[in-house]
C-alpha cells in the first residue's frame, strides 16, 4: 500500500469511528470536530469514505446551517454543518417494522412532515392532532406527536407551533416526500 | 383643542389595531398578503403629525416594527413560492386525507434515510471502566468525607435572637418612643426656636450608629413625631420634635426627602478630618 493510501485508509477508519458512534446528545459531527481529528483535508477523506459505503447502501450527509443544501460549499460552510452516515436507498415497510416503527407510526410522521412542509415549515400543534385525528385514534395522537418531538423529527415552540426538528433535516429528503405524496 | 385630541384618540386606537393585526399574522402564520401595506403606511402617515408625546411615538415605531416584519413574511412567503418545494396545502391536505395508511408509508420510506447510529462496548472501554472502578473509593469512605456534621437542635432564647438580629430588645415603638424623648431634649438643650440641626443630632461615635439614628429620625418624620425645616439656600436641614404625636396619621399629602448618609459627611460632622 503506497504512503498516501495508508494515510487516508487510517483518516476513515478515525472518521468512521466518529461518525458512528454517538459522541454527543445528538447523533453526527460538526465539520469543525472532523477537521480538528482529521485535519484540514476532511472533505477528501469523507468523500473518500462516501464512495466507500456507496457498496453497503449508506452515504455521508451533510446538513448545513441554513439547511438549504449548497452545490459548492466554502471551508466555513462545512465546518459548520452537520455530518451523519445515513441510509442511502429505501428500505422496506417491512424493514421499517424490524427497526422498531409501526406502520401507524410512521404514516403519522409522514403525514405531520409533509404538512408542515406545506405550511412553510410551522404549524400550530392544534392543527396536526386534527389532522392525525381523522385516521388515528384520540388517544394516540397526543403520544405520537410527543414521540415524534423526543426522536428529533419535530420541535414545538411556547406558542404550541410545531417545525421540523434536525432528525428530519438529516433524514427526510424532503422534495421526494412531496412528489411523491402528490404523484400517489 | 378638543377635536386635536379626539383625532389623536383615534389615532392611537387605530394603530393599536394595526399592530393586533401584524401580531396575530406573526403568530399564528396567517398570509402575511392579509395585511395591506400600503393601507397601513398611509394611515400610519396620516396620524404622524398628531405625535407630541413620547409614548405615542413609540407607539408609532412599534408599528412601523410590525410592518416592516409583516413586508419580511412577505417576502418569505413569496420566496417560498417560487421554490420547488412550494405544495399548495389544501391539494396536498386532500391527498393526505385521501390516500391510504400504506400508500403513505411507501411515500415516506422513498424519502426517508435514517440515520445510522452504533451503540458497543469495545474492550479499551472496559479496559478504562476497569482502571476507574480500581481507583473510586468504597461508598462508605466517600460518604464519610461529605458527611455532614450533626448538629444538636434546641430551644433559642430570646437573648440569643437579640444578639442575633432577629429580634429587637425592645419594641420598635418603644425604642422610636424613647428616640423621640431624646430629640425633644437635645432640642431644648443645644436647639434653637425648638428645633435642632439634624446632623447635630444623629451625628454619633460610629458610623454604624450614625446610620440607624438616622434612620430611626426618618421613622419620628413619618408618623408624626417631628418634622424638618429644609433650608436650601443655607444647605441646612433642621428637625423640630412635636410636643405630643398626632392621635391619627395625617392624611396630607406625604413628601420624600432624601438625606445622603455617607461617609465623608459623617466625619466632616464629627469634626474629624475626611479621607
Amino acid at each position: 500500500m503506497s504512503k498516501r493510501k495508508a494515510y487516508y485508509a487510517s483518516k476513515m477508519k478515525r472518521a468512521v469511528h466518529m461518525l458512528f458512534y454517538r459522541r454527543h446528545k445528538k447523533p453526527g459531527v460538526k465539520g469543525w470536530e472532523l477537521r480538528k481529528a482529521l485535519g484540514a483535508d476532511y472533505p477528501k477523506v469523507l468523500k473518500i469514505l462516501d464512495d466507500y459505503l456507496k457498496s453497503l447502501d449508506l452515504q455521508v450527509k451533510t446538513v448545513f446551517e441554513e439547511e438549504k443544501f449548497k452545490e459548492n460549499p466554502t471551508l466555513e460552510d462545512l465546518d459548520k454543518a452537520r455530518f451523519y452516515v445515513t441510509l442511502r436507498g429505501e428500505l422496506t415497510p417491512k424493514e421499517a417494522k424490524m427497526i422498531g416503527w409501526r406502520i401507524d407510526d410512521l404514516a403519522g410522521l409522514a403525514i405531520t412532515v409533509a404538512y408542515i412542509i406545506s405550511k412553510r415549515g410551522k404549524v400550530p400543534r392544534k392543527e396536526v392532532e386534527e389532522l392525525l385525528r381523522d385516521k388515528l385514534p384520540g388517544w394516540k395522537v397526543d403520544i405520537n406527536i410527543d414521540r415524534y418531538i423526543r426522536y428529533g423529527y419535530l420541535t414545538q415552540d411556547e406558542n404550541e407551533q410545531l417545525y421540523l426538528d434536525w432528525r428530519t433535516r438529516a433524514e427526510v429528503d424532503q422534495k421526494a416526500l412531496i412528489d411523491m405524496l402528490l404523484s400517489e | 383643542m378638543p377635536l386635536k385630541r379626539e383625532r389623536a384618540d383615534i389615532g392611537r386606537e387605530k394603530l393599536q389595531r394595526i399592530i393586533e393585526m401584524c401580531r396575530s399574522v406573526e403568530e399564528r402564520s396567517l398570509d402575511p398578503f392579509l395585511i395591506d401595506v400600503n393601507d397601513v403606511i398611509a394611515t400610519i402617515r396620516e396620524f404622524f403629525p398628531e405625535w407630541e408625546i413620547p409614548e405615542d411615538l413609540c407607539l408609532d415605531a412599534e408599528t412601523i416594527r410590525h410592518i416592516a416584519s409583516v413586508i419580511k413574511l412577505q417576502s418569505e412567503w413569496v420566496k417560498h413560492r417560487s421554490t420547488s418545494l412550494y405544495t399548495d396545502p389544501f391539494l396536498l391536505e386532500e391527498k393526505i386525507r385521501r390516500l391510504e395508511k400504506g400508500e403513505i408509508v411507501k411515500s415516506f420510506l422513498y424519502a426517508w434515510h435514517p440515520v445510522v447510529e452504533l451503540e458497543q462496548i469495545s474492550l479499551h472501554s472496559l479496559a478504562e471502566a476497569i482502571k476507574y472502578w480500581e481507583s473510586l473509593l468504597p461508598l462508605k469512605e466517600r460518604w464519610k468525607e461529605i458527611a455532614p456534621q450533626g448538629i444538636e437542635t434546641s430551644k433559642a432564647t430570646r437573648k440569643e435572637l437579640i444578639e442575633q438580629k432577629i429580634l429587637l430588645d425592645k419594641a420598635f415603638s418603644e425604642e422610636l418612643e424613647n428616640f423621640w424623648r431624646e430629640l425633644k431634649g437635645r432640642t431644648a438643650e443645644k436647639g434653637e426656636d425648638g428645633k435642632i440641626r439634624y446632623w447635630d443630632f444623629i451625628t454619633a461615635e460610629t458610623y454604624e450608629e450614625t446610620a440607624h439614628r438616622a434612620f430611626m429620625t426618618s421613622f419620628l418624620v413619618t408618623y408624626g413625631y417631628a418634622t424638618l425645616e429644609i433650608h436650601p439656600l443655607e444647605e441646612e436641614i433642621f428637625i423640630k420634635p412635636y410636643e405630643k404625636p398626632p392621635a391619627k396619621p395625617s392624611k396630607k399629602q406625604l413628601m420624600s426627602v432624601p438625606i445622603a448618609i455617607s461617609i465623608e459627611e459623617w466625619l466632616k460632622h464629627k469634626g474629624e478630618p475626611t479621607k
